[in-house]
């Protein structure tokens, strides 16, 4: 681990002012993804700003949504009574995800902003422009069965990991921050940026940037999230998918379909949404959906599974967010978003 | 009257102490003066270093040495054989690599420099500034293409485990078959990932004038380490003394990779302090051992009504540059079915990987995994019930070696298991069975372990006071053995268990063999009762020449302990405590030797466990993913010492045989030959929601032939036979043959697409 200075912030500006100043600093929240990062060398920050003691942990209600406080954390998030109720996509996400302890430390302003699991990103010795632009992309050529269908480029094929952010993205959700240049509010969809030439950077923050909320803009519809992984707990999704769903009577209204771990950022599908609106949901409308989905994956060597993977993953998405089947478990659960269900008699307890 | 206390289910008696935090594990002692090494590794995996820059690593804060092949000191080479081991050579067991001795670099990974500093951080921090440049030429990393293949003899040279077998004509029988069928199934590279990492603390003194070294270690073989380290740095044996109450899991490793170890103690006499490295995770996956990739063909003969008439098992396995381990997977096809005409052979190709080394079930659970998979294929080719075809070819000797089993149950297994799991129950019709979104399929192995014995010694005390401490130099892995041992100390000495205690973990107690292979309880079990033996009798003896005694002047025939006391068999009303025969001679205590070793019945007889496995698996189409529903096992162990601490190592052994069948894999580029999964985030293990609730049940009928204590070892057996009845379960879901572990959702989703 490179040595580094450890620092509390005393308020949103001072850690904003210590950050922007200095190239080399970083902030901290649960530190479950920094602390990992920096034992593995791929960080080497000389000053780290713990953010965790800042008061930004209240979750609110909020222009007929909820506010998230940046520190709030995954576990608080997740069992809030009116995110557990009102988009349970959420708490689905964020109880499918990682383990109990480390949702208990997780804040859900570090979540999204985690980094790629990409194996290659996590070894100094291997070239990986993320860590070390210019150095190359091992990942391109290599064992790249956890990378991109969507959206990579000639110098990154890498996957955002977050599962939060999948159903973020999916409910249109907001960011707040604060930042050297004052606040503002980024659609979440443009809080990740697509690797191009660039893969280093993740988000469009700038350096320095605090996120202070994030903002669940009113949704009187239904959302829904399901993931495949290699275990039944405790493990990164495979593939994973968001579904948001507005009805007008017996009709769909409006849907939001948010795609995870096959992009750099959670990948919404215009073309895909735009076929839902309008429609009854039958089951035939949601395999052309998801055909429409995938129409411009392209595959590495390794993860053309994601594909049928993610294809029969959605149509079961909107089956059982649209009613036609049932959810697997309780609304708001892991077991409501976990695919495959856990080992043992009953997969599911209800 | 005492009630036996083998047999009991004995809570372990080191609990108490491991949740309490307690217990010390290597990487917690605290020595006086103690620094840090740590590891900077190569980033390639063939070439060698071009040059080494330490500089900057020598100026960072706190650093008091930075060792590499440049300045390091010299070791002898590693030894031919220890403890009857092949080490060197094909087949050996080791790694033969002797750590910084020149700059040749065999795998990717390998310790090119150590850095010790006065803190643990600053080690890291410090190894991390280690500049190496290298010549690199092109790894070699495929098993096909390999330019050194051979075909080892025997594995770790026993003449029991020759490598390379036919009997009778397999070839002309296969041809003649009514019924033939040849499959070729894969397994990945697996890392054994024990919660505790490979640690060592080395402590050079003066002793008389001569060198001695203290090492605290993660081994599960104190003796073997004292041999290894007495050879390498050229010092008697008796100057060595390794030290490892307790081990943290070991799974296979900490068993025969030495090259951590060495380098603790090369980094201690440099800088003349002593010095403790504990590997990173990630090192695990470079330094630790692994089990190889394999490649088997199994290729079965049959009478259309199931008879076999022919076995061949042929096996590629990998080794690295630097051993010559070869995975033996035919060790179930050499000696599960009666089968006349049965061939194996096992190649190997060495490449610029990190060295294997055993892993749980070691053989067994990847060759036993393609043989009950072929079995199972079988099955369905002749339209019999696959326990049917098992009974069908039922053995009563050992196919190999014509040798008589020397107890075998394995028909009450099958009855019990297909009970525990419902089978008669399930529509045996392969994806016939579905519940919502799943598929239901019911799979079923035969499972095995050989019944290894070895020769071990032990050392009894009985003290004045009336207790009583036995000592051996075998190990405590998590396994029970502090547990186990005092329950047959405690009998064999006709006492409490509360009044004994078993010693272990230390090279200066009586000598015992490297814990493995599941031979641990049948071999230390007859040597602390050998001990214990010697010291009662030589407490008699005492008894005997003391007139003051009810027993003076008895033949030691006609004394037997009983209750704490030695009494005249003939009247126990005559006789006496321990401590009032101790306290009356005036001795504090008395101490007395035994060894114990197999003998004539090895000749006489096979030695195996067995067991039947079944597996109920859900497999959701859409995603491929596979979830254990149940997991049921029936074990013919012989007798169980400790029936609760056997339950936990059988369930243990079938969540990692689950681990194995369904997530466990370690991916190398095929480039570069780097570990690309090197963490626990990306290698999984079961967690709890991957294992159900596992029933393992113990027929516990002695075997009359092993030892006195009728018990043969469980330590893997539950490991094997697991992988093969949930692939089987697999196959009957969906109807798709997946020979390729581990059954990943990839892998089912593109078998479900064909
Ligand atoms: C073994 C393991 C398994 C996991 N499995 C999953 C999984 O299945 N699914 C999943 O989604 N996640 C998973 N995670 C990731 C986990 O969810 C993240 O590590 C966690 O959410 C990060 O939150 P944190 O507060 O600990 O962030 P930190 O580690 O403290 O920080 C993460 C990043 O966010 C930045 N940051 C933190 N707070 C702010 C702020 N307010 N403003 C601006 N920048 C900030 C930090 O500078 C840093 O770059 C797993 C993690 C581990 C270790
Ligand atoms: S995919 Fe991206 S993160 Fe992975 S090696 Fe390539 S550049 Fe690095």
């Amino acid at each position: 681990m490179h040595p580094f200075q450890y620092q509390r912030a005393e308020n949103n500006g001072q850690a904003v002012a210590a950050v922007a100043k200095n190239p080399e600093a970083a902030f901290i929240a649960g530190g479950t993804s920094q602390v990992d990062l920096l034992k593995e060398g791929v960080h080497k920050p000389n000053l780290l700003v713990d953010v965790a003691g800042l008061p930004l942990r209240q979750i609110t209600d909020f222009e007929g949504g909820v506010r998230i406080g940046a520190n709030a954390t995954n576990t608080e998030a997740a069992y809030f009574p009116a995110i557990q109720a009102r988009y349970p996509a959420v708490s689905e996400a964020l109880l499918a995800g990682a383990s109990v302890q480390i949702r208990n430390m997780a804040t859900m302003a570090g979540n999204p902003l985690q980094r790629t699991r990409c194996p290659y990103f996590r070894d100094p010795d291997q070239p990986c422009n993320k860590r070390t632009p210019g150095s190359g992309c091992a990942a391109i050529g290599g064992y790249n069965h956890v990378h991109a269908l969507f959206g990579a480029s000639e110098a990154c094929v890498a996957t955002h990991p977050s599962d939060l952010a999948v159903a973020l993205a999916a409910l249109d959700a907001r960011v707040q921050t604060t930042g050297p240049q004052g606040s503002r509010t980024i659609a979440f969809t443009d809080l990740h940026r697509l690797p191009g030439t660039t893969p280093h950077l993740d988000t469009t923050l700038a350096h320095g940037e605090l996120i202070t909320s994030i903002d669940l803009p009113a949704f009187a519809g239904r959302s829904h999230y399901l993931k495949v992984r290699e275990r039944a707990s405790y493990a990164y999704a495979l593939a994973s998918c968001a579904v948001a769903l507005e009805m007008d009577g017996p009709k769909i209204k409006r849907a939001r379909i948010a795609l995870g771990g096959v992009a750099h950022k959670p990948w919404r599908t215009p073309a895909a949404e735009a076929l839902l609106a309008g429609q009854r949901p039958t089951e035939k409308l949601f395999q052309a959906t998801a055909a429409a989905a995938f129409a411009d994956a392209k595959p590495l060597e390794h993860n053309a599974y994601k594909i049928p993977m993610g294809r029969n993953l959605l149509v079961r998405a909107l089956l059982e967010t649209s009613g036609l089947q049932p959810l697997a478990g309780p609304a708001g659960t892991a077991f409501a978003a976990s695919v495959g269900g856990m080992a043992g008699q009953v997969a599911t307890p209800n | 009257m005492l009630t036996e206390a083998t047999g009991q289910p004995l809570d372990r008696v080191d609990g108490r102490l491991k949740v309490m935090g307690g217990a010390r594990y290597t990487a917690e002692w605290d020595l006086p003066g103690l620094a840090y090494g740590a590891l900077a590794t190569s980033a390639i995996a063939r070439g060698k270093v071009r040059a080494i820059d330490v500089k900057a690593a020598q100026q960072a804060p706190g650093v008091l040495a930075v060792l590499t092949y440049l300045n390091a000191p010299r070791l002898q080479p590693m030894p031919d054989k220890v403890g009857g081991s092949l080490f060197r050579g094909e087949g050996g067991i080791t790694e033969t690599l002797q750590p910084l001795q020149d700059a040749a670099i065999a795998y990717a990974g390998q310790p090119l420099a150590v850095v010790v500093a006065d803190t643990h951080e600053h080690a890291r921090y410090a190894a991390t500034l280690v500049r190496i440049t290298y010549d690199e030429a092109k790894p070699e990393l495929d098993r096909a293409t390999a330019s050194r293949q051979t075909l080892p003899e025997a594995f770790t040279g026993s003449k029991e485990e020759p490598l390379q077998v036919t009997v009778g004509d397999p070839k002309a029988a296969l041809a003649a078959a009514p019924v033939k069928l040849e499959r070729v199934y894969e397994s990945a590279i697996t890392h054994h990932n024990p919660i505790e990492q490979l640690a060592t603390i080395a402590r050079w003194e003066k002793r008389n004038g001569a060198d001695y070294l203290t090492v605290y270690d993660t081994t599960r073989g104190v003796d073997t380490l004292q041999e290894v380290f007495a050879a390498s740095l050229n010092l008697p044996k008796e100057n060595v003394h390794i030290i490892c109450p307790f081990i943290g899991g070991a799974f296979g490793s900490k068993g025969w990779l030495y090259a951590p170890a060495l380098l603790t103690a090369m980094a201690a006499r440099v800088v003349g302090r002593p010095v403790k490295i504990e590997l990173r995770r990630q090192d695990m996956f470079s330094t630790a051992g692994q089990r190889g990739a394999t490649r088997q063909t199994l290729s079965l003969g049959a009478t259309r009504d199931g008879k076999l008439t022919a076995l061949q098992h042929d096996t590629q396995a990998q080794s690295s540059m630097v051993s010559g381990y070869t995975e033996p997977c035919a060790r179930v096809s050499r000696m599960m079915y009666a089968v006349p005409n049965l061939g194996f052979a096992h190649h190997l190709s060495h490449l610029n990987l990190p060295s294997p080394c055993p892993m749980r079930g070691p053989g067994e659970t990847v060759g036993g995994w393609a043989l009950e998979c072929a079995i199972d294929e079988l099955a369905t080719e002749l339209n019999l019930d696959p326990v049917e075809l098992r009974l069908r070819n039922y053995a009563d000797k050992n196919p190999e070696t014509g040798k008589p089993f020397s107890s075998k149950h394995l028909r009450e297994c099958y009855a019990r298991g297909q009970e525990l799991i419902g089978w008669k129950a399930r529509n045996p019709k392969p994806r016939s069975m579905r519940e919502g979104n799943s598929l239901i399929g019911y799979g079923m192995a035969t499972t095995m372990y050989p019944a290894a014995r070895r020769e071990a010694s032990a050392r009894t005390t009985l003290f004045a006071d009336g207790r009583a401490l036995v000592q051996s130099a075998t190990h405590e892995l998590g396994n029970g053995a502090y547990t186990i041992f005092r329950q047959i100390s405690a009998d064999a000495l006709a006492l409490p268990v509360e009044n004994v205690r078993f010693e272990l973990g230390d090279s200066a107690l009586p000598k015992a063999p490297t814990t493995g292979g599941s031979a641990t309880t049948a071999t230390i079990g007859p040597a602390a009762t050998a001990a214990c033996q010697e010291a009662l009798s030589a407490l008699k003896q005492i008894a005997i020449r003391d007139a003051k005694s009810p027993l003076f002047g008895a033949t030691e025939d006609a004394i037997e302990a009983r209750d704490g006391r030695l009494v005249r068999k003939a009247n126990a009303a005559q006789g006496e405590t321990y401590a009032a025969i101790l306290q009356r001679a005036k001795l504090p205590s008395i101490s007395a030797e035994g060894t114990a070793k197999p003998g004539d019945e090895r000749e006489q007889f096979s030695f195996y466990s067995f067991g039947a496995v079944f597996a109920k698996v859900r497999v959701d189409e859409a995603s491929g993913s596979v979830r254990v529903a149940q997991l049921c096992a029936v074990y013919d162990v012989g007798k169980l010492m400790n029936p609760q601490t056997a339950h936990s190592q059988f369930i243990g052994g079938m969540a990692m045989g689950l681990g194995a069948a369904l997530m466990e894999a370690t991916h190398y580029d095929a480039r570069n030959g780097r570990a690309v999964v090197r963490n626990l985030a990306d290698y999984h293990v079961p967690s709890m929601a991957d294992t159900p609730d596992i029933i393992a049940e113990a027929l516990n009928i002695p075997d009359p032939h092993i030892s006195a204590l009728g018990a043969r070892g469980i330590g893997e057996i539950g490991c094997v036979g697991t992988p093969a009845a949930i692939t089987n379960a697999v196959f009957h879901a969906t109807g798709q043959r997946l020979r390729s572990l581990p059954l990943t959702p990839d892998k089912l989703l593109k078998a479900l697409a064909s």
